[in-house]
């Protein structure tokens, strides 16, 4: 399977089918910063399926190696400085705008949510506003 | 484990190997993706497109229906339609964030599993913004969502 378009379209195909799944069966939203975000503070009767979610999105590249799949270079070339800015606003944003590209993006989207419209283009907006300067900027 | 238990680790491995497999975890692809103005690769966008049309199926049964199995039948959606400050400055920052290193929650969860140094670096940043966000949330005044969705 080397087309990326196959790719994505597979893999987006996957993370649907967990927000279905988790929609469906338990009647949750697959939205990562939340459910990271809960997880980590600890709400009693809250954290339990949260934290098993986040061990399973960190046992997954172990189980895609066992299917015998390839993964991607795990250290790009990026400054500790620039990785901890960018964790911290990403972080607090995510929280502060209610959910990231899984929750507005995905899981809103679906839900036909305006909200989460408005959210996902300022995001995507943003995100590549930011690239621009970064990459094109005095470069 | 419980049946809930067991949904949650199912459903975060298929999200994590969905994420791995569309090329979400490699960051030189998603700022690929984002860089408009230079050999912009759009392929990520099929990964959203893809994962909506699975899942919005799946949103219109639940809002007919509510959940299939278990006793939590009925657990609201999110149904905040306030587009305020909050979200646009949040999303606005973490679009930020995003465009800087190529790297979203999801992924970056992705990323410690697999050993990843910058991605525990960043993991580790993004969880101090978390905190900090549940620190303002408290001594912030106004009004506050308290939708916990994303």
């Amino acid at each position: 399977m080397s087309n990326i378009y196959l790719q994505a379209t597979l893999g987006g195909a996957l993370i649907g089918l967990s927000a279905a799944l988790l929609l469906l069966l338990s009647g949750r939203i697959a939205g990562i910063s939340g459910i990271l975000s809960n997880a980590v503070l600890w709400r009693v009767g809250q954290s339990g399926w949260r934290v098993w979610f986040v061990l399973g999105l960190l046992i997954s590249p172990a189980a895609y190696v066992l299917a015998g799949g390839g993964l991607p270079e795990a250290n790009p070339s990026m400054g500790a400085g620039a990785l901890i800015l960018a964790g911290l606003l990403v972080g607090f944003g995510a929280r502060l705008g209610s959910g990231c590209t899984s929750g507005h993006g995905v899981c809103g989207l679906s839900n036909l949510s305006r909200r989460s419209l408005v959210a996902t283009l300022t995001f995507m907006g943003a995100a590549m506003v930011t690239v621009y300067f970064v990459h094109h900027w005095g470069a | 484990m419980t049946m809930q238990a067991i949904i949650g680790l199912a459903a975060g491995l298929l999200f994590g190997l969905g994420l791995i497999i569309s090329g979400m975890t490699d960051p030189s692809r998603v700022i690929a993706f984002l860089d408009v103005a230079d050999a912009w690769n759009p392929s990520l966008a099929f990964v959203m497109a893809s994962a909506i049309a699975v899942a919005l199926p799946a949103f219109s049964l639940y809002k007919r229906r509510g959940a299939l199995v278990g006793q939590d039948k009925h657990h609201p959606l999110p149904d905040t339609r306030i587009i305020n400050r909050e979200l646009v400055a949040g999303n606005a920052l973490f679009g930020i964030g995003w465009g800087l290193c190529g790297i979203c929650p999801g992924p970056a969860v992705v990323l410690v599993g697999h050993g990843s140094a910058s991605g525990l670096i960043f993991t580790a940043a993004m969880i101090a913004g978390m905190l900090a966000y549940a620190w303002y949330e408290k001594v912030a005044p106004g009004e506050q969502s308290s939708v916990a969705s994303g």
